[in-house]
């Protein structure tokens, strides 16, 4: 093929076209694979939500003494088991990837400014990073039964109590 | 040479209404035509405005609509040109629909209210039923609707198996009416999207096997504004005036997309 792939195609432009001095034409081309991503990631982590969503459902509110179980306990049970954490860690940033960008498309879809979007964008990003950054630090260093806290603060299975 | 026995013309029968002498005894309907008006020149918003007709049910909405442009007020402006649903110039919003207004008959409406007709959305208003159509040709000018091959001329035209034809048959249909583009609310919000009608139109080439530049195309379509825009709200799909698969030629343009990139 003799036509080179990454060629800009310019394209014959009869006219700027304005209404109270807007551009409404097509403005110039903002090619990369960054939008294809977004539309696979979206699908990809959809699938994989399901099984990691109705899997921690499953584990949670049916197996054994089912919701009756659930409390302080048996949340600090389960991030003591590193596979769990992986689970949830999985589950929180697959969750905020996706509901983010679902946010971000919309956002896309229904800002009619430039600035509004941009401004929208920089707190859904903001707010996003957070949460995941809570999220992260709480799964990786939950610690049940801390040193030092007052005795009648903590939990009844630990130790210093 | 036999003599030939002419028949009497009064041998065909008419059912009763039919013929030249029966046009009277059709039932007409009085219909109420809302159009959206706006005349840049005058108004600073668009408005309404009733015309009240006597039609047959078998007109169409364009029929209504030069009677108020020959009979009642000239002021009233739209395109068309066919008027048979070949050129695309008539698409406008019909009763909050894109349709063309050559290909809707008023029986297919409901008569007893007003039909509302607006010009298409998305698109700019330049006077009443006229839009400007420019941002939607440049989308269809970026795809480069037009047929490349590098190789060399052949002798005698270029052949193609009738499977081949098969895969891009239905995105030929296309006669750039815009009724799908300005049906899509991703289109409405800023204009950037290409848009399903530009989409179609590059499909068409993408998928023909004797065409050498359908990864050019597909490059162009993997843009921020290009095919990953479509939200599959099949709008463009119901609105096609030759009844295209809209939605699943730009759901195949993303697949071909995604299996020249991974």
């Amino acid at each position: 093929m003799a036509i080179p792939l990454k060629s800009r195609v310019s394209t014959p432009r009869l006219r700027d076209n304005k209404i109270d001095g807007v551009k409404y034409n097509r403005s110039s081309s903002k090619r990369n694979n960054f939008e294809m991503f977004a539309w696979l990631g979206m699908r990809v982590s959809g699938v994989l939500l399901i099984v990691l969503i109705f899997g921690h459902l499953f584990v949670n509110l049916m197996v054994g003494d089912g919701i009756k179980a659930i409390d302080f306990g048996f949340v600090g049970g389960k991030w003591a088991n590193p596979f769990w954490q992986v689970w949830d860690l999985l589950l929180l940033w697959l969750a905020m990837l996706h509901g983010t960008n679902g946010i971000r498309v919309i956002i896309d879809d229904y800002a009619e400014k430039d600035s509004v979007r941009a401004w929208l964008k920089i707190i859904l990003f903001l707010a996003s990073a957070f949460v995941l950054l809570v999220g992260t630090l709480t799964i990786f260093t939950f610690e049940p039964c801390p040193a030092g806290a007052s005795p009648d603060l903590l939990a009844s299975f630990c130790s210093a109590r | 040479m036999a003599e030939y026995e002419i028949p009497e013309a009064e041998s065909v029968k008419l059912f009763e209404g039919m013929g030249g002498d029966g046009a009277d005894s059709i039932p007409t309907y009085n219909v109420t035509v809302r159009v959206r008006r706006y005349n840049p020149e005058f108004d600073k918003e668009a408005y309404w405005q009733d015309y009240e007709l006597e039609m047959y049910r078998t007109d169409r909405v364009l029929d209504a609509l030069h009677k108020i442009k020959w009979e009642l007020d000239g002021s009233v402006s739209f395109r068309r040109s066919c008027a048979h649903g070949v050129c695309g110039s008539d698409a406008m919003r019909i009763n909050g629909r894109n349709r063309l207004a050559c290909k809707t008959l008023l029986k297919d409406l409901d008569m007893s209210k007003p039909i509302t007709v607006e010009p298409i959305k998305g698109l700019p208003c330049e006077k009443d039923l006229i839009v400007d159509m420019e941002p939607f040709f440049q989308a269809y000018r970026e795809i480069m609707p037009f047929f490349i091959n590098d190789s060399n001329e052949p002798e005698r035209e270029r052949l193609q198996s009738a499977e081949d034809r098969e895969r891009f048959d239905d995105t030929t249909k296309c006669i750039l009416c815009a009724a799908c583009t300005s049906s899509c609310p991703v289109f409405w919000t800023d204009g950037q999207y290409f848009g399903p009608s530009a989409i179609v139109n590059a499909h068409r080439f993408i998928f023909d096997s004797r065409d050498d530049a359908g990864d050019l195309r597909l490059e162009i379509l993997n843009d921020k504004e290009g095919v990953w825009r479509c939200r599959t709200t099949f709008n463009c799909t119901e609105a096609c005036p030759r009844g295209i698969q809209i939605t699943k030629a730009i759901a195949e343009v993303k697949q071909a997309i995604l299996q020249r990139s991974l």
